[in-house]
């Protein structure tokens, strides 16, 4: 009897630890990711595709902007 | 010869481009339930139809003003501007089906706004059919611009009110959050319509190559 007080304390609160847990309301996200760095990794890949992308165009837009100066030289 | 020099909106176009892609992953976004980190499609589905719907305007207005002036180069815009816009408009239906797999369970539902657009996309399909089928340069130029007129006032409460006048799972109708000019929050506002802007820059860019691609395929018909 003479623990009984603790005895309760403690297992109430032992009880109550999941629902503490609920009551956070976390929410997932790519918390993990983030702090691993990795998530920088898949940002760079895509600046990569990004850069290939941009270098296609521009290399696109000069060629097309040759051949209309071609073109009006032969007109 | 003139040199050739990167105009200075295509630079702008390539910075705004890199912030999207770069603050689009690497910025916070709101912690929501169901959402996670798939909120983060928003930067990159709604520039699409942002897009699309600028193309699809600008080519209703080059198709009355063909109407009016039968100027044939005004066409030329027409169908080059409707060819990018269906580009995007595809993209966007791809990137809103692999966020409704990971949200709804599902690639596609039977929503009002995802029919409404599916049908919207098929009806400016027919645009190039119509096109295709037709020899003579003045009949297909007349018969096309009319079509995509009124392609374009179907499309429209397609899309924008018909979905609105039922329930929708899709954010941004009924009582669905999200996407509102209002309670979007603020670091995302940043990103979103950088998104928008770089978006549709891009697809004005690929509009204008297209265009003088065509531009320089019939200046070569004339010379040989």
């Amino acid at each position: 009897m003479k623990y009984s007080k603790v005895t309760i304390l403690l297992a109430l609160v032992l009880f109550s630890l999941p629902s503490l847990g609920q009551g956070n309301d976390v929410v997932e996200m790519a918390d993990v990711l983030r702090q691993d760095g990795k998530i920088y990794t898949v940002v760079f890949g895509l600046v990569i595709i990004l850069t290939a992308m941009i270098i296609l165009l521009i290399r696109m837009d000069r060629k097309i902007f040759r051949l209309e100066q071609d073109l009006k030289r032969e007109k | 010869m003139n040199k050739y020099k990167l105009a200075w909106w295509k630079v702008v176009t390539i910075i705004l481009l890199y912030y999207t892609v770069i603050g689009g992953f690497l910025i916070p976004v709101p912690r929501l339930h169901i959402l996670n980190e798939s909120i983060r499609m928003n930067y990159f589905h709604v520039p699409m139809w942002f897009a699309m719907i600028s193309l699809f305007t600008y080519s209703v207005w080059s198709s009355i003003q063909y109407l009016r002036t039968h100027n044939i180069d005004f066409d030329d815009k027409a169908v080059e501007s409707v060819k990018v816009a269906f580009f995007f408009g595809c993209l966007g239906l791809v990137t809103g089906m692999i966020w409704a797999n990971a949200t709804w369970g599902a690639f596609w539902t039977n929503d009002p706004k995802l029919n409404n657009t599916a049908i919207g996309l098929l009806i400016y399909s027919a645009y190039f059919v119509l096109r295709g089928s037709l020899e003579d340069e003045t009949q297909r130029g007349r018969l096309s611009a009319v079509y995509n007129i009124f392609a374009f006032a179907v499309f429209i409460p397609l899309i924008f009110i018909l979905p609105r006048m039922s329930d929708s799972l899709h954010p941004g109708s009924g009582n669905n959050p999200t996407f509102r000019l209002f309670d979007t929050s603020h670091n995302m506002k940043l990103v979103v319509y950088t998104a928008i802007i770089s978006f549709i820059a891009l697809s004005w860019w690929l509009y204008t190559l297209f265009l003088r691609i065509r531009a320089i395929k019939k200046l070569r018909d004339e010379i040989f």
